[in-house]
């Protein structure tokens, strides 16, 4: 154990802003990433169906117009 | 000529070339993300246990070091990350595998993120040691670089609609950048930079504690689990979207329907 307090740690003597910003901005670009690509493939899924809901629209709009 | 490509013939069933087709690497692809997630959780663990309580007191530079932990696997990354684009790239445009190209596209905005942090942790680390947040110096221009080579085909990739020709114009950003890499790599040989030399090298024995270096390759090896957990998360969407005039996805995407 290198810490005489939980204080010493945060400290990490003297260099507590710049070893925790580290440390704080990687968390947050790696959550921000993990959270884009887990959504980002539900959010493709949806727009692909909603996609596929038009041009299926469009299709039998013209079908029926061939018909009329 | 637009999106045409529907698969016709299919690599022998037995061959691991079979995984090739976006068809069937989709599902492979969903399987394997979360072992790769779940090893990359209980590796950062297991490093952030050295590098912090483990780990010892550098003898000169005191307790801020330990930024080490993050600022040489996230380097090593993206440099790494860049290459593996680079040869999907020349993979994609030797053979012509759709499959690659999607491949290095789903790997650019994890190893920007990784470029990125390294560059981040680096000012933070040098603002105490060398007194500048930065300096243009080779390392540093060099890795800057790469950043805006990530960020260049990123941008190339997704302006381009036609998905071939946005596919040719990312492999070669992709190759002509990578010339890029060993330049970051040796430019603390070939000039005189501010920036320290390499710590680690295959050649000679490590300049630092072994816990340091313990710490430091279990980062390393986890930053690798988690951008292959994410590139192939990121993978599926892209095939999805790619392929979205197939019968299979069409299966999957009415599958997927009741779930969301």
């Amino acid at each position: 154990m290198q810490w005489e307090s939980w204080n010493a740690f945060w400290e990490m003597g003297g260099a507590g802003p710049f070893v925790w910003g580290s440390y704080a901005v990687t968390a947050v670009l790696v959550t921000m990433e993990l959270v884009m690509v887990l959504r980002g493939r539900s959010e493709t899924v949806r727009r692909l169906l909603r996609l596929r809901r038009v041009t299926a629209g469009q299709e039998s709009g013209r079908r029926s117009r061939d018909r009329a | 000529m637009r999106e045409t490509t529907i698969t016709t013939s299919r690599p022998e069933p037995r061959s691991l070339l079979r995984f090739a087709a976006p068809q069937m690497f989709y599902p492979l692809a969903g399987r394997l993300a979360p072992w790769f997630a779940t090893v990359a959780l209980v590796l950062t663990l297991a490093g952030l246990w050295l590098a912090f309580f483990v780990a010892p007191t550098d003898a000169q530079q005191g307790e801020v070091y330990r930024v080490i932990f993050i600022h040489v696997p996230a380097a090593w990354m993206s440099m790494f990350i860049y290459l593996v684009m680079a040869f999907w790239s020349a993979v994609g445009l030797v053979m012509n595998t759709r499959l690659s190209f999607l491949m290095s596209r789903a790997l650019a905005p994890t190893g920007a993120m990784f470029c990125f942090v390294a560059l981040w942790t680096g000012a933070l680390w040098g603002k105490p040691t060398w007194g500048a947040y930065w300096v243009w110096d080779a390392r540093l221009t060099s890795q800057l670089l790469l950043l805006f080579l990530y960020l260049g085909f990123m941008a190339l990739t997704t302006a381009i609609e036609d998905p071939r020709r946005s596919d040719r114009a990312g492999a070669i950003i992709a190759l002509v950048g990578a010339v890029n890499v060993p330049i970051i790599y040796f430019s603390v040989k070939w000039w005189n930079t501010l920036h320290q030399g390499a710590s680690v090298s295959l050649t000679e024995a490590p300049s630092m504690a072994a816990t340091m270096l313990a710490g430091m390759l279990v980062m390393a090896l986890a930053a690798w689990a988690y951008s292959i957990a994410v590139a192939l998360w990121r993978v599926r969407a892209l095939i999805l979207e790619r392929e979205r005039h197939t019968e299979w996805v069409g299966a999957e995407l009415t599958a997927q329907e009741g779930k969301l």
